[in-house]
């Protein structure tokens, strides 16, 4: 079990990385900012993380074994369907997240 | 064209005043806005933001459940405030990874936010302070929100305040998660999804801010090759690839198309 130096440390450590990576890139940026390149880049950039994010938080989807796959695939389906019909992020997230945890800890519980 | 004040970025922020820093000029001069933009920020938030508070829950829970005290939930929430890698850290330090190898997860998990500076409105936000907090917690959900169509007129204290709202429904979804975790019998998997829900509605939520399928399919495509190509470093080479698709595509369609403004001389 990790004791609370090394937590603390783990903690410093992630935090240091992640806020330089989220501030550093604007003083070096900065003059590029007017490049119509760089525009036309951050204009489409928002819907293709988002979609390479959900790609990344699926990574580990077993697809050799599709039954273990089905909970999953139930449930992004719920999420999608619950988002294009009613638009309510919370609804979606709990909706999806609901049927994912109900599929996977009783039909599809795997010891 | 009006989304981008081209080169505004580092605009000098006057000098700090003895009694009266830049905020406070600006209340005096926007007359009832501190109140509005507050009230403003929590409708902003109600969406995505929300959803941030059930993901807080599950991680709480996954953090309990692997064997550490609830307040590292907090602690975690509080002072990293990165969900993905965040989500990551509880396998990383429960197996006590060594610190390099954490630091490198989290140079590659969060490297995508390097490119989150080209669009996140920062320029709008006043006072070294407020700039700091804004790039600390200029998370995927901060920025799906403030660069979207609706944001183009939210001003920085609006800003600053969603990112405020986010977190604290992040820590304290975190915080209620852990102390309510072992309640949560451990048969009770698969509460991970919670991240997954996240991504897939701000995927839609910005497609829907530019009806455009090619840019998403090109992502799909460059997300799946990555997987299977580079499966340890599966976002970095995403985004790379995402990233020089996207200037080919530019070049390409460029080349096709004549510019229609330029007068043509004969």
């Amino acid at each position: 079990m990790p004791d609370t130096p090394y937590l603390l440390a783990a903690i410093g450590v992630s935090a240091a990385v992640t806020w330089g990576l989220r501030a550093l890139p604007f003083a070096a940026l900065a003059p590029l900012r007017a490049s119509a390149v760089l525009h036309h880049l951050s204009e489409r950039m928002p819907v293709g993380v988002m979609v390479i994010l959900t790609v990344y938080a699926l990574r580990d989807l077993p697809l050799t074994s599709p039954m273990r796959a089905v909970p999953t695939a139930v449930a992004l389906a719920a999420t999608l369907g619950l988002h294009l019909w009613r638009r309510n992020a919370v609804l979606s997230i709990l909706g999806g997240t609901a049927v994912h945890v109900a599929l996977a800890s009783t039909l599809f519980a795997h010891p | 064209m009006n989304s981008t004040p081209g080169g505004t970025l580092s605009r000098p922020v006057p000098p700090l005043g003895p009694a009266a820093d830049t905020n406070a000029a600006d209340t005096n001069a926007a007359a009832p806005s501190a109140r509005n933009d507050l009230t403003a920020a929590l409708r902003d938030s109600s969406s995505v933001g929300l959803g941030l508070f059930p993901l807080g829950i599950a991680f709480g829970v996954l953090v309990v459940h692997a064997g550490l005290s609830w307040w590292w939930a907090t602690a975690f929430t509080a002072l990293v405030y990165a969900g993905s890698l965040e989500f990551l850290l509880i396998g990383l330090v429960v197996a006590v990874a060594p610190l390099a190898q954490i630091a490198m997860t989290a140079f590659l998990v969060n490297f995508r936010h390097v490119f989150y500076a080209l669009s996140f409105p920062l320029h709008r936000v006043g006072g070294r302070f407020g700039r700091a907090y804004s790039t600390f917690a200029m998370t995927d959900e901060a920025y799906a929100l403030t660069t979207g169509r609706q944001a183009r007129s939210w001003s920085g204290r609006r800003i600053i305040w969603l990112q405020v709202l986010c977190q604290v429904y992040w820590v304290a979804g975190a915080t209620a998660g852990a102390l309510f975790g072992a309640l949560v019998p451990a048969r009770l998997v698969g509460l991970d999804f919670a991240l997954t829900a996240l991504f897939v509605v701000l995927a839609v939520d910005a497609y829907r801010a530019r009806r455009d399928v090619p840019t998403p399919a090109l992502a799909l495509v460059c997300a799946l090759a990555a997987r299977f190509l580079f499966p340890g470093q599966m976002l970095l080479a995403a985004t790379a690839l995402f990233t020089a698709g996207l200037l080919t595509r530019r070049a390409l369609t460029r080349h096709r198309t004549p510019a229609p403004k330029e007068p043509t001389r004969a």
